[in-house]
């Protein structure tokens, strides 16, 4: 009987383990499907004289890069910055994703550092110590990883960051404006990180728009359980709430269940319009080509890394994108533009908990 | 604020969410009694669900046709039972690692096949909310058990007959005695490949509708990894309920209304540290199971592969 319970326990702490990390190795099968140069920008063909070898960036994610969220925002401004250097000629990317499992990203990175890559991109907080670990086996090969500001005072890592804050209180400044039950709902993944930050400036932004609405905060210990995602949603719903918003790839669970009752829902990382376009009111969206070109500049140069950035609203990273399938009353967009301003001279300050 | 939780909305949001929580896990753990029951442990229903979840939306999202969506689910989920009862009836195959092995060829097919040919996340039409004149207007029980759509009545109504099948029937009598001692079967001129094909395949087809009941009619969407667990819980879930569809039943619906409730427990404001309210539907489950366990006892022959003496 002992065997049993041990065993149910063992599957169940599995369980909890995989609910809480998303998914763990793919089969090699995926390989080299996931592997391979997407194919949509070849027709963007450099025109003017191109370097010799183009720049290339292995980037190593643990979502896909259709995620609607972190991972597609990393591969959509990879495909800008190969729009803007001129195409496939002058800049190349490649990248494995669903490295959920932190060993397999970190043989991943290691293989990629034995490539010949000119810029390796580790995109999740988790890979920091295996970073720190390869890095110096590599000196001749820059990396970067994000979202942090740690360069482990290495001289071939960068960081990078989003100031997901910023674009939470433009955000919740919208929520508050839109909200006429006064009752407002966040669906989270885990309480950390760019998460974390996300939905304390949403909360900011609220409180300082109007004092008087409950922001309801649910964190579901998930970044892959759309089935608890979406009951997050209805839990807020049936708790009043008529505007939500929620951070990480799960929340598509919860955009679907507010488009079924009518409810708002303002997003962040990247556009989710295209999943509810009658309730998406607006995404902050993250554009890290802002600090790839910085990096791929740096790395040109020489300079391998060392330096860590930020994306913003003020340089361009974080841009908040109005669904045009939303008809936004006007004053509270223009509310919301003069919120970015304000962020952006300084003249809005607000303070984190 | 704890008080709050003792309100209507509150208890009947609870319950309505637990209900609905409980369905992906009622339909795959109560194919994977039958699998147990007749001796066969399946720990790839997490892969077959991904399978079944993903055929069941590209076929909803091209054809527009949900029950057809629900057909095509059951047959892959039971084409995936096909080759598992191969490889653990006639190749003897470790049960437990073999069960890993289809939930990993499940996770990465489903998400190969998604990305190939759907390629973004997208949305569909599920199975609507079915209005059932009379019981659905009863205050309270009618919008906590009769507000849900069809996959949802189905899920329980599964349980009783479940319930018939393994305890009138001849043929859940073959399948207990499979189970329990295959070569007294034998002997009898019970075929333990055939019952053993038998419960495997129908397990796969129910893992594969428990896919479907996610990606078609709970939340119409897939994405990777939607299942994130379920598959693994509803293989726990059949240890909690002692082998009995009923105990299935009480397992789901236990872990399924912690859920909902550490869910208003956060929405409620109610100062528990979100790391802490997320656990306890697991800590739960784990708590009741160590507290009943000892009337437990697994079908005897759980996990053997079946060799004639010659």
């Amino acid at each position: 009987m002992k065997k049993i319970s041990l065993f149910v326990t063992f599957i169940l702490a599995l369980a909890l383990a995989l609910s809480a990390c998303g998914a763990p190795a793919e089969p090699a099968v995926e390989e080299p499907a996931a592997t391979e140069a997407p194919a949509e920008a070849t027709e963007a063909a450099a025109t003017e004289a191109a370097p010799a070898e183009p720049f290339r960036v292995a980037v190593v994610m643990p979502s896909t890069i259709n995620d609607l969220a972190f991972g597609q925002s990393m591969y959509d401004a990879l495909v800008r910055v190969q729009e803007e250097m001129g195409g496939p000629d002058a800049f190349e990317f490649v990248y494995s994703e669903s490295m959920f499992v932190v060993d397999d990203a970190a043989a991943a990175i290691r293989d990629y550092a034995t490539q010949d890559f000119d810029l390796i991109i580790a995109h999740g907080s988790q890979y920091g110590s295996s970073l720190q670990e390869i890095a110096p086996d590599f000196p001749d090969t820059s990396f970067a990883w994000g979202t942090t500001v740690d360069t482990f005072g290495l001289p071939n890592v960068f960081a990078y960051e989003a100031a997901s804050h910023e674009g939470g209180y433009v955000n919740g400044v919208i929520a508050a404006s839109l909200s006429k039950s006064n009752v407002i709902g966040v669906v989270g993944p885990i309480e950390t990180g760019d998460a974390k930050l996300y939905v304390d400036g949403f909360k900011a932004g609220v409180t300082a728009t109007n004092p008087d609405i409950t922001v309801n905060v649910n964190y579901i210990g998930s970044f892959s359980d759309v089935a608890l995602a979406s009951e997050a949603a209805t839990t807020h719903i049936a708790a009043g709430a008529d505007v939500l918003t929620g951070s990480a790839q799960m929340v598509t669970g919860a955009i679907g269940k507010a488009d079924e009752a009518g409810v708002l829902w303002l997003g962040t990382q990247s556009s989710q319009a295209s999943l509810a376009p009658s309730i998406v009111v607006a995404t902050q969206v993250f554009h890290w080509e802002v600090v790839l070109m910085e990096i791929i500049a740096l790395v040109n140069e020489g300079t391998l890394g060392g330096q860590s950035f930020e994306i913003n609203l003020e340089n361009g990273g974080e841009v908040i994108e109005f669904n045009d399938g939303y008809a936004l009353p006007d004053e509270v967009k223009t509310l919301a533009e003069t919120t970015v301003q304000g962020i952006i001279d300084g003249s809005v300050t607000f303070t984190l908990p | 604020m704890i008080t709050d939780l003792f309100s209507t909305t509150v208890l009947i949001g609870i319950l309505a969410s637990g209900i609905r929580l409980a369905t992906p896990y009622l339909y795959a753990a109560i194919g994977e009694t039958f699998s147990q029951k007749s001796g066969v442990l399946n720990l790839g229903v997490e892969g077959q669900m991904l399978i079944g979840s993903f055929a069941a939306f590209y076929v909803a999202f091209t054809t527009g046709n949900l029950w057809l969506g629900l057909l095509v689910a059951m047959i892959v989920g039971a084409l995936m039972g096909l080759v598992m009862a191969f490889v653990t009836v006639n190749l003897h195959a470790q049960q437990g690692i073999s069960g890993i092995g289809f939930y990993l060829f499940g996770l990465g097919l489903s998400d190969l096949l998604f990305q190939r040919l759907i390629g973004n996340v997208e949305t569909i039409k599920g199975f609507e909310k079915i209005y059932i004149p009379g019981l659905s207007d009863i205050p309270g029980i009618g919008q906590i058990l009769f507000n849900q759509n069809i996959l949802v009545y189905g899920a329980y109504l599964l349980v009783p007959l479940a319930w018939f099948v393994l305890n009138k029937t001849t043929l859940g009598l073959k399948i207990r005695a499979v189970g329990e001692n295959p070569d007294a079967a034998d002997s009898l001129g019970v075929s333990v490949a055939r019952v053993r094909y038998f419960t495997i395949v129908l397990g796969g087809a129910l893992s594969g509708i428990a896919g479907a009941s996610l990606s078609i009619a709970l939340l119409n969407v897939f994405q990777q990894n939607m299942t994130s667990g379920l598959g693994f819980i509803a293989v726990a879930l059949v240890y909690f309920g002692a082998w009995k569809p009923v105990g299935v039943l009480g397992g789901a619906l236990l872990f399924s209304m912690v859920n909902s409730l550490q869910l208003w427990i956060q929405v409620l404001g109610i100062p528990i540290p979100s790391d802490i309210a997320v656990m306890m539907p697991y800590v739960l489950t784990i708590l009741v199971l160590v507290a009943t366990v000892s009337r437990v006892r697994a079908p005897s022959a759980l996990t053997k592969p079946f060799e004639r003496d010659e």
